[in-house]
């Protein structure tokens, strides 16, 4: 029988309190986790601090090993089922067959790569040598003009979906407060928002590329056309959800609130930016999210549609390649596609969650 | 600075000097972006590029694949492109205004013969029964009279006989039509109403993209199409059709590409236009080069994503100089892509009288035109002056030899009758060549309706 000292007590207090301070913080992350997509972060760092095992055991496997699982089966299924299927481009590659071309893709955006690089050593050469005869007016730099490797279709891509998709916030959440404000508003803007939404890129494209051609001139400008009639077809079909759902979170705004400001007088611009906005930002945020996900979707098409430069253009040319490499290729492009969608609706949830928690404190 | 630098290059060529370095070309415009469709005819752009023949010329080029034919013109003529490798027929149609209007000219032809006729696995099957057979191959060329009791059946039991095509002012417009009416078989007429080119038809024809004509007739949509290369030997590796015949069989040494700029352009940037069109004679050069011993490295450039994107073996079949029939009957076509022998890249006038006679044949041209008329169109569009000073610059910095070029030639051939019909055709009387053909407009016939008028 041991007895249990002043010492023993304190320590164990202190160590409680700690646990209790590293649970707090635990759970706060896990907020954090979740946004991110990895809630199964949090058993794990519970489990490694100490909490009961298997309570955390099955939250792990729920979290964890189920969704494993499932990818695993998923892959099986595809490895078997893929070969059975012939195409006239041979069979439908597996898993093991995408692999490879993600490897191909990278191999060929860095022998791309050297290929520039080769490129500038050459001009280099070439203006050392007009330098060197005295011709120095005739020394230029220039970009190199090669193809846009995987790599640079993808970020061409992403640079444009965020294009058109701050366009259309910036057209859509003024329209939507207005329309959320005045019923009127309401009324005028209701049947045309509810007529072009169903509207499909596709019909979009052919229009916007008209229009920028004989509005868009300058060809000395920031922008290429293909850039221009890319990111406006992501506007034209990604601003509805956005103005949609600021419009209802404008005009579900509290009516002690409208009281409040109509006591304290606040002009419209106050009253805007202090009430309306902070409450109805929870919404808006949903919306500016499913409109980044249908621009992502929609950009994707419009690029196919218009061989606008981009991940659409890298399916479509894979497509018209027809090489024993080209669904894989194809497949390649499908996951990456989804990966960066679901990336970018992460990344808006991220987001929304920063500010909504900001707001709710 | 010398004095040299200061006068235009084009100054001196006035004054008879010549410009004892590439670097002297004053260009007004470097940075170019060209488009281009994946045919394995594309190769000279190819070429100009890898091998650093643009670079040579000072000119840093992008080469962008299109979607279709129509995409790559409208692209031209709005600025987008700087340039195209196009159809024959395209600078010419939009030239005289048969579709999108533009005055578009050529400075350089791509190449020579290129494309087949392939028609589906059951298309062939019926067929073969009428083409004649020697040591158990069928005798070639074959010709569209096996197809006729084919279509005849076909349309007896009611069914549309369709066929695809690329464009309707595309080489291979013209020459499924010839064909087709060489064996007697009705392909269609445009009229200034109906551009669906079906009018009186016994075959219908219909716009399908390159890429997209092996899915097409997998889909059972046509039974058969023509287009160039690698489409007719994809179709013999996917196993779902048979070419039945080349052009060259049709037409000997047909002209096919042209390489195709705005007016414009040329006007407004003279200098650049000489040096892209001697970056391109360079590639034809090596592309032909001792009997054809680049092709291999050719066909690997081809093959890569950015250009055409085939399988290399698909591609090499009919770039090294064989073409594969039914699966096993190789047969050896050493001139099946001709790139520059013959005086292949010549701009010559009687190539775009005859592409004008065949407009008119088929009713694209509505109207009897004067044989003048056909002249001035052609020299309206090709530009063999812009080639000869290309040639001649080239000739100077010892690139290539004098006797590469037709120097004395007043842009047509020779009369020739190495059509698979037998007529002859002479550039200098295009309607006198009308007049020859029994299926087709010609003097002052019109389409009216649906019928043949005059």
């Amino acid at each position: 029988m041991t007895t249990v000292t002043e010492t023993d007590f304190a320590a164990e207090a202190a160590r409680e309190a700690r646990r209790a301070k590293l649970f707090t913080r635990i759970n706060k992350a896990d907020t954090w986790f979740r946004v991110l997509g990895l809630s199964w972060v949090t058993p794990v760092l519970r489990a490694a601090a100490g909490d009961n095992p298997k309570s955390q055991i099955t939250e792990i496997w729920r979290l964890l090993g189920v969704p494993l699982l499932a990818i695993i089966a998923f892959l099986t299924l595809w490895a078997t089922l893929a070969p059975t299927v012939q195409t006239s481009l041979g069979a439908i590659p597996g898993p093991g067959a995408v692999w490879e071309q993600v490897g191909e893709l990278h191999a060929d955006h860095v022998r791309e790569r050297e290929k520039a690089a080769a490129f500038y050593e050459r001009q280099d050469v070439r203006n050392a040598k007009l330098e060197a005869e005295g011709q120095a007016d005739r020394i230029k730099f220039r970009t190199y003009t090669g193809k846009p490797t995987y790599y640079d279709q993808i970020w061409t891509s992403i640079q444009t979906v965020f294009f058109g998709f701050l366009i259309a916030t910036a057209v859509a959440v003024p329209i939507g407060i207005l329309c959320g404000l005045s019923p009127t508003a309401n009324a005028a803007f209701n049947p045309i928002i509810q007529i072009f939404k169903p509207v499909s890129p596709l019909a979009w494209l052919p229009i916007v590329t008209m229009v920028v051609s004989a509005v868009y001139v300058t060809n000395d400008g920031w922008f290429s056309k293909s850039f221009l009639n890319s990111a406006i077809t992501v506007t034209l079909c990604s601003l509805w959800p956005t103005l949609i759902n600021t419009a209802l979170g404008v005009a579900s705004i509290d009516k002690d609130l409208i009281n409040v400001g109509k006591v304290l007088k606040l002009g419209t611009w106050t009253k805007i930016t202090k009430l309306v906005l902070p409450s109805a930002l929870p919404l808006i945020f949903t919306g500016l999210r499913l409109s980044l996900g249908v621009g992502w979707m929609v950009l994707i098409a419009a690029e196919m549609l218009a061989q606008n430069p981009g991940l659409g253009k890298f399916v479509w040319d894979e497509f018209q390649n027809g090489s024993s490499q080209s669904l894989a290729k194809i497949m390649v492009a499908v996951f990456t596609i989804g990966i960066i969608g679901f990336l970018l609706d992460r990344l808006m949830y991220a987001v929304q969650a920063a500010f909504t928690f900001s707001n709710n404190r | 600075m010398s004095i040299r630098t200061l006068l235009p290059a084009t100054a001196f060529l006035a004054l008879g000097l010549s410009a004892a370095h590439a670097q002297f070309l004053e260009l007004e415009k470097d940075e170019l972006t060209f488009g281009f469709i994946k045919l394995t005819d594309m190769a000279p752009l190819a070429v100009a590029y890898e091998n650093g023949y643009f670079e040579d010329e000072g000119l840093f080029v992008t080469l962008e694949a299109q979607a279709n034919w129509k995409v790559l013109l409208d692209g031209v003529i709005d600025g987008q492109l700087d340039g195209a490798h196009m159809l024959a027929g395209q600078p010419l149609a939009a030239t005289i205004g048969f579709g999108t209007e533009a005055h578009i000219v050529t400075p350089f032809s791509m190449d020579l013969n290129g494309n087949g006729i392939t028609v589906s696995n059951e298309i062939w099957a019926a067929m073969k029964e009428h083409v004649p057979h020697e040591d158990g191959k069928p005798v070639h060329p074959i010709p569209a009279s096996a197809l006729k009791p084919v279509v005849e059946q076909y349309r007896a039991d009611g069914k549309p006989f369709n066929m695809g095509m690329v464009f309707p002012v595309s080489t291979h417009n013209y020459e499924l039509r010839y064909w087709l009416a060489a064996g007697d078989l009705k392909p269609g007429y445009y009229s200034p109403e109906n551009v669906s080119g079906q009018i009186d038809a016994d075959v219908l024809l219909s716009v399908t993209p390159p890429p997209q004509m092996p899915a097409t007739m997998e889909a059972g949509t046509i039974y058969g199409y023509c287009v160039g290369e690698p489409w007719n030997q994809q179709a013999v590796f996917k196993g779902i059709g048979v070419p039945v015949i080349t052009d060259y069989e049709i037409w000997k040494n047909n002209p096919e590409k042209v390489f195709g700029i705005t007016a414009e352009f040329a006007e407004e940037y003279p200098n650049t236009t000489l040096a892209i069109t001697k970056a391109l004679i360079r590639a034809a050069m090596w592309l032909d080069e001792n009997d054809n011993a680049n092709r291999p490295e050719a066909v690997e450039i081809l093959s890569r994503s950015e250009y055409v994107g085939a399988d290399e073996e698909v591609i090499a079949n009919s770039m090294t100089g064989t073409f594969e029939y039914e699966k096993g009957d190789k047969r050896e076509i050493p001139d099946f892509n001709v790139f520059f022998r013959y005086y292949a890249t010549y701009p010559y006038y009687s190539d775009a009288v005859w592409y004008l006679t065949q407009m008119r044949r088929w009713g694209q041209i509505s109207e009897a035109k004067t044989d003048e008329w056909y002249f001035e169109q052609a020299e309206k569009v090709y530009r063999p002056d812009i080639y000869l000073e290309a040639a001649r610059l080239l000739v100077d910095e010892g690139l290539a030899s004098e006797a590469d070029f037709p120097w004395e030639t007043d842009g047509y051939r020779e009369a020739t009758s190495e059509f698979i019909d037998g007529l002859e055709y002479d550039g200098r009387q295009p309607n006198a060549y009308l007049d020859s053909f029994p299926i087709g407009l010609k003097g002052s016939q019109k389409v009216v309706g649906n019928a043949v008028e005059g």
